[in-house]
């Protein structure tokens, strides 16, 4: 098969979520890092049986007091910030595997997460989701939080097809890696469940093999 | 070229179905343990493309992570835990795969059921909506945690969509000394590494500490390996794993046991196999461990003080933050802080022998007053055997109470909250900014450390208590 190409198939596909292409946005900056996702969506919201209105809670506690009054500190709750792009410090999304996370950050409106390093899971539910995860280096984050820092309606543009992130503002740009088949997914708003449900065969002749 | 070849490649290169070029590996799962938070919208999912799960048999289900752990009996109070139960329930129905709801004798955390039934063996591919499914990799086995799009796909395919991580080993060598348990060898990898330090990497676990270790320790310091940002951690098995799985319910028998054997013993690194990073500690060098701050690896030897914020790695601004969350100040030391809460329990540290630690020190001694215990076995065969062994007369006689198996205060999704503000010593995995309840404060630690805190009220090294009864 080629590059992170598909296989060809009649039954190809509904979209999984919104297709990504270019995105450009201001950026919502949050210079903390090992966020984890027990902060992202604390777990006694993990209740719900379907994927809806995980946004509310996203970064509840740091979001909201006890008495469910909102933090006036907190980023979220400040309106020089907005954009659907979220900006974080290194280690983003470390800790337990909930996908719940990743929706979250996508139902509050987020398309892509930018920071210098990202844990797996939290990476790879962003991906099956829609939510673009850019890893830059420690020093170009840097610029981005300077950047927004000094002009809260800096645009920045997130280039999927080119793999780059520029800060129009100054112009300054960096690229990011994805890899190919995981990009096409992106870029056509595909799933992998649909790529192997085309390959079922040749799964099914593999689990005669497996002893246990 | 026959190449050298690590536990993990044999593992993982004879589960690949299918390789994308620029893309992940297609990887086949042998086992797919579902629970209740991360399953209903994969089986919804599934409804909506309206295809069955490929493998049923394959797939096991346990409730555990938002289930009561008193009153069992009764109906769940929680109505949206209850209905999330219900929906697994109503799920491993339809689909027909085994379920091992509340009140069933084989009901448990998943990740202490799945190797009490021999669901686990060396060799397999191993995955659950829970980060801590790297568990399983103590058997020599490739396990770990995947998220709810994931769970989707495993049901739907059987397969997972993977790159495949780079290869790390970590070597602790000679022998750890007396009060020194597998979760401190965990805490103590993990304050070294910090929580980003394998992240990308799969680990597999190597030399004399681990060669000597139970099988329950091994599952403790294989469940950590999340912590440190590893996609999972492995130990390759041999005669102590062997003897764990022989005549489990799931495990092959007969000649198929034979079989099994025979390829279980080739699961072993090759000399000369190359890791992309390999690290080594002195295993004697080891103390008891607790921590100090908002995440597992803010830990540090129970004697020490509490680092300046010029001594961490990264930045000081997240660790003064930590700091300020946890109430402590840069060079406290940690021992003699007054504690309120214990909590005995979780896939980390609620196995049989992680009871045996917690009852050698509170034997005839007493639970301290200002300390609200919970102890809470991993499963009912926990459960069962802490009965028939006497540790719940002695835990009793300590003023303690058993309460019953679930995910409990590791997450804090069921009513087992530790209050804003409160300290807890607590065995389970994460010490996250309200993980065991909203504003609760969580020091990690062993089974040890937890019992010394319950019975003097503060932070205690267990060897002071340890003096004669533990040869
Ligand atoms: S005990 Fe904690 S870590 Fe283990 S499965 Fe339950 S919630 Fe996950």
């Amino acid at each position: 098969m080629a590059n992170g190409q598909w296989p060809n198939s009649k039954k190809q596909k509904k979209m999984a979520y919104d297709k990504f292409n270019i995105l450009t946005s201001t950026a919502v900056p949050l210079p903390i890092e090992n966020v984890d996702t027990d902060q992202i969506i604390p777990a006694r919201f993990l209740k719900a049986i379907e994927r809806k209105g995980f946004g509310d809670n996203l970064f509840r506690d740091w979001r909201y007091n006890q008495d469910n009054s909102p933090k006036e500190d907190f980023v979220l709750n400040d309106a020089t910030y907005t954009g659907k792009i979220l900006v974080g410090g290194k280690n983003f999304g470390s800790g337990s595997s909930r996908e719940h996370a990743a929706w979250a950050v996508y139902d509050y409106g987020f398309r892509c997460v930018i920071s210098s390093f990202f844990a797996d899971i939290f990476r790879g539910n962003c991906l099956n989701i829609g939510v673009l995860p850019v890893q830059v280096s420690a020093e170009f984050l840097q610029k981005i939080f300077g950047e927004i820092e000094k002009n809260p309606a800096a645009e920045f543009e997130v280039n999927l097809p080119e793999q780059k992130v520029t800060i129009l503002t100054t112009g300054e740009s960096e690229s990011f890696h994805i890899n190919d088949y995981k990009k096409g997914n992106m870029t056509n708003g595909f799933d992998d469940i649909d790529y192997l449900l085309n390959i079922k065969d040749s799964i099914q002749e593999f689990a005669k093999t497996r002893p246990f | 070229m026959s190449a050298k070849k690590t536990l993990f490649d044999k593992v993982w290169d004879s589960h690949v179905v299918h390789q994308i070029e620029n893309g992940p590996d297609v990887l086949f799962i042998d086992r797919h343990m579902v629970h209740e938070v991360t399953s209903p919208v994969a089986f919804l999912g599934l409804k909506n493309r309206g295809i069955r799960v490929l493998h049923p048999e394959k797939t096991f289900a346990t409730a555990d992570h938002n289930t009561p752990t008193i009153n069992q009996h009764l109906p769940v109070a929680d109505p949206l835990s209850a209905n999330q139960l219900k929906m697994l329930e109503e799920n491993a129905n339809e689909y027909g795969i085994s379920y091992w709801g509340l009140g069933h004798e084989k009901n448990g955390i998943v990740h202490v059921v799945g190797p009490e039934y021999g669901i686990t063996v060396p060799g397999a591919t191993i995955v659950c909506g829970d980060s801590h499914t790297s568990t399983h990799g103590a058997f020599g086995a490739i396990a770990f945690g995947i998220g709810t799009s994931e769970v989707e796909m495993v049901l739907a395919s059987q397969c997972i969509m993977q790159p495949k991580p780079k290869r790390m080993r970590i070597n602790i060598t000679g022998e750890l000394q007396y009060g020194v348990t597998p979760k401190d060898v965990a805490l103590f990898i993990i304050s070294k590494l910090t929580t980003s330090g394998a992240t990308g990497y799969f680990v597999e676990y190597a030399g004399d500490v681990f060669k000597n270790m139970t099988m329950e320790g091994r599952m403790t310091v294989c469940n950590l390996s999340i912590e440190m940002g590893a996609r999972g951690g492995m130990i390759a098995p041999d005669e102590t794993t062997f003897h764990y799985i022989k005549g489990r319910e799931f495990t092959p028998k007969g000649a198929d046991w034979d079989t099994a054997m025979d390829y279980w013993q080739t699961l072993y690194t090759d000399e000369d196999a190359i890791f992309d990073k390999e690290l080594t500690f002195d295993g004697s060098s080891i103390e008891p461990m607790i921590t100090y701050g908002t995440n597992p690896g803010m830990g540090m030897g129970i004697s020490n003080d509490i680092p300046t914020s010029d001594m961490v790695q990264g930045g000081a601004t997240t660790y003064r933050k930590s700091l300020q969350y946890m109430k402590f100040d840069e060079g406290d030391s940690m021992i003699g802080k007054p504690i309120d809460f214990v909590f005995l329990g979780s896939c980390t540290n609620g196995r049989i022998e992680d009871f045996r630690a917690f009852a050698s020190i509170v034997k005839g001694r007493k639970k301290a007053d200002n300390v609200t215990a919970w102890l809470v076995p991993g499963s009912h065969k926990v459960e069962s055997a802490i009965k028939e062994e006497g540790i719940l007369d002695v835990l009793t006689e300590a003023g303690f109470e058993l309460r019953e198996p679930g995910c409990s205060a590791c997450l804090a999704m069921n009513d087992d909250k530790v209050p804003p503000g409160k300290l807890a010593v607590s065995t389970s995995n994460r010490n996250f900014e309200g993980r065991q309840g909203p504003g609760s404060r969580t020091l990690l630690a062993s089974p040890l450390v937890a019992a010394a805190a319950a019975v003097t009220g503060k932070v205690t090294d267990p060897r002071e208590l340890m003096k004669e009864e533990f040869v």
